[in-house]
């Protein structure tokens, strides 16, 4: 599905290069975890994936299902079924909730020639997810992410993944921030959303939310290139040893 | 952003700048037909004789510095042409309410509603001025010439001289539907002058609308007195056809626990300045003034001026100023906005924050914020920011599907939403905020 080749991007406004040499690639219904120490270009590689202003891929190429996704503009990789839950959820003042849902659930139907959702519809789809997700009717009406808690901001990251659909998800440290609560919901949430044709990659700096969402697939990234690939047990090395060891024994 | 729990005084000097001539002023006059008056044939008198001593603004004016009132000096306006059909409906059309046409600034009884209506007495001022007394003779060109200093507002003193129509009310009770003044133009040159007198009384409410077209050039007043504990809702919204040039005077003088709010929306326009000048002088009483403004110069030229001045004299009084302008192609944003705490009023907590969208580097804005306190158990803070679409905002709703355009949208009314917020009641901020976002969809490209 998401297949990413030695990509290499530096930031447009200096002359620094942050991602060189990346290579990866997630199929079709499998979870792949991204671990790797703080610095190391996570971040950078859900941004520059996902479209953001700032950065130059001076090589290299990433692909969902064949399109080439670099020359698309973000709201078209969405519409491609891109998502990215932020790390750091933005809060709009003045906007509400279900207003922007819906406007960006019906554009990407739109931009796929699917019939637009009607108030009725789109007010029951909601409801329903928002209720699996423990989330208060009443947040649904409040500006975006406005007064929400660091919990709630990430499940509103979920719920509007579990209205748009995407095929493929990736979370940036979707587990920051959350207790043990909190991230089972997310966790939970992420789960009730696998199936054979949607993807997740989930980068994460520990080890913890692993154990809710169980990868198919743990890279180590470092100094913007995954440097170790293996199964889940390597998420637990991590978390025993500390990246230290492992970064070493790469080189 | 300052927060300052202050004692701070920003005395800022007047500077007379050289008037305009006498013979321009003297031309401005002879262009219109100036009215004795009846009940306002001193006040106007009065009027009159102020604005010869102060004289026409000049550009080195302190208070005209930043807007240029030369098309406000000249005898007339040039002539604009009116559209067939306006691109947005009428607002508040579905609304319950008093319905009161201006045509060319003169009441047309015969498209307006009755004026009968209980707890509200509304008599025009063009009848009413042809008798020698009325309760309005006390405040008719009063509260104008009490908010004359220290600034010098000469088209304040123009209006009070040249009005020859406008709605007297005096609001008694608290009348069950808001009074809604439309204006319409009726001729492409008009210059339009009218001035409306409004006394709340003791514990009375209104609710005030004011829309429509107005002339090519127009200068509207409102005097508003409110006694103890009265309350006035005000909400201004001219309708959108670019060129205009617009002044308009809101002097209000607020007693103990009395309320004033008022919000301007304002798009599109060729030269605007608003000038809103609130006296509080009792105690706990409170004054929120807001405004709205989107101007795109593709349109044409555009400059919006907001000018404030709100005097604190008694004792735990709060106010608050909230101005937010979006601009774009090159228009222009002025906000000149003062607080002055006078000597013994105490406990006052005062608010101004003035904001200006840039939707591209051709748009400026220039504000000048005053505060000066000469009372030391206060809370004043004021804030200007100038900036442009957050790139982070921006980006998270597009990656959510948003289209680029839309998500700038949103972000506007984000932007706005503070001063929306000035609105209390909740159906008459949502039309304002729909009609924001028909304007913001019908420029999104250009
Ligand atoms: N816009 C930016 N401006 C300056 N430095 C940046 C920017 N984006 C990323 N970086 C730098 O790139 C490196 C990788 O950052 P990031 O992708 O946030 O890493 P991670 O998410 O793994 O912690 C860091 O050294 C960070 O400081
Ligand atoms: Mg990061």
């Amino acid at each position: 599905m998401l297949k990413i080749n030695n990509l290499h991007v530096k930031l447009e406004e200096e002359d620094k290069q942050i991602l060189k040499g990346l290579s990866l690639e997630v199929p079709a219904g499998q979870v792949h975890a991204v671990m790797g120490p703080n610095g190391s270009g996570k971040s950078t590689l859900s941004y520059v994936l996902s479209g953001r202003d700032g950065y130059e891929v001076t090589e290299g190429e990433a692909t969902l299902d064949g399109n080439d996704l670099l020359d698309m503009e973000p709201e078209e990789r969405a519409a491609a079924g891109l998502f990215l839950a932020f790390q750091y959820p933005v809060e709009i003042p003045g906007v509400g909730n279900m207003t922007f849902l819906r406007t960006a659930v019906n554009a990407q139907r739109k931009a796929r020639g699917v019939a637009e959702m009607s108030s009725a519809e789109f007010l029951k789809a909601i409801r329903a997810k928002a209720s699996e997700l423990q989330i208060d009717a009443e947040m649904l009406k409040r500006p975006v992410n406005v007064g929400f808690s660091g919990g709630e901001k990430k499940r509103n990251e979920i719920l509007q993944m579990a209205m748009l659909e995407p095929r493929m998800c990736i979370m940036d440290e979707t587990d920051s921030g959350l207790d043990v609560d909190a991230m089972r919901l997310v966790a939970d949430g992420v789960n009730a959303l696998r199936s054979p044709d949607r993807s997740f990659l989930v980068i994460t700096h520990y080890q913890r939310l692993l154990n809710h969402i169980q990868p198919d697939v743990v890279h180590i990234m470092s100094n913007g290139r995954i440097v170790k690939s293996g199964g889940p047990e390597l998420a637990l090395q991590v978390e025993e040893e500390g990246y230290g060891d492992l970064l070493a024994e790469a080189g | 952003m300052s927060d300052t729990a202050v004692q701070t005084k920003e005395v800022t000097p007047q500077v007379s700048g050289a008037p305009v001539a006498a013979d321009a002023l003297q031309t401005r006059l002879d262009a219109m037909r100036l009215p004795a008056g009846g009940f306002t044939a001193a006040a106007r008198a009065d009027a009159l004789r102020r604005l010869r001593d102060m004289g026409l603004p000049g550009p080195r004016d302190e208070y005209w510095r930043f807007t240029n009132p030369r098309d406000f000096n000249a005898p007339a306006p040039a002539p604009i042409s009116v559209p067939e059909k306006m691109q947005d409906s009428p607002l508040f059309q579905d609304l319950d309410r008093l319905k009161l046409i201006f045509v060319d600034g003169e009441f047309d009884a015969a498209a307006s509603d009755s004026l009968a209506h209980e707890g509200i007495e509304i008599e025009m001022l063009a009848q009413a001025d042809e008798v020698a007394d009325h309760w309005a003779k006390g405040i008719y060109g009063s509260l104008e010439a009490a908010g004359q200093k220290p600034v010098n507002r000469p088209f304040a003193a123009l209006n009070t001289v040249a009005s020859r129509d406008g709605m007297l009310i005096r609001v008694t009770g608290k009348p069950s539907k808001p009074v809604h003044i439309v204006h319409r133009r009726a001729s492409e040159d008009a210059d339009v002058t009218w001035h409306h007198v409004i006394r709340a009384e003791e514990g009375a409410e209104l609710t005030l609308l004011e829309t429509g077209m107005v002339g090519a050039r127009s200068n509207g007043m409102i005097e508003a007195d409110l006694a103890r504990g009265a309350k006035l809702n005000y909400i201004g919204a001219r309708q959108a056809v670019h060129q205009k040039l617009e002044l308009s005077h809101i002097f209000a003088r607020v007693e103990s626990e009395a309320q004033l709010k008022a919000f301007v929306l304002s798009v599109n326009g060729t030269l605007m300045r608003h000038e809103t000048i609130v006296d509080i002088v009792g105690d706990d009483a409170l004054a929120h003034v807001a405004g709205a403004v989107l101007g795109d110069g593709n349109d044409g030229p555009f400059h919006h001026d907001d000018t404030i001045f709100i005097t604190h004299g008694g004792l735990r009084c709060e106010s608050r100023q909230v101005y937010k302008k979006v601009l774009k192609n090159g228009a222009e944003g002025v906000f000149q906005g003062k607080i002055l705490v006078k000597p013994g009023a105490q406990k006052t907590d005062g608010y101004q924050i003035s904001q200006a969208l840039l939707l591209d580097e051709h748009s400026q804005f220039l504000a000048k914020p005053e505060l000066e306190i000469y009372a030391d158990d206060v809370v004043c803070s004021h804030g200007s920011t100038t900036g442009a679409i957050d790139e982070t905002a921006l980006f998270y709703l597009r990656s959510r599907g948003v289209p680029k355009e839309r998500a700038i949208v949103f972000l506007v009314l984000s932007f706005l939403a503070d001063a929306l917020e000035e609105i209390e009641d909740e159906d008459l901020r949502g039309q304002i905020s729909d009609r924001l976002e028909a304007w913001l969809t019908r420029h999104e490209n250009q």
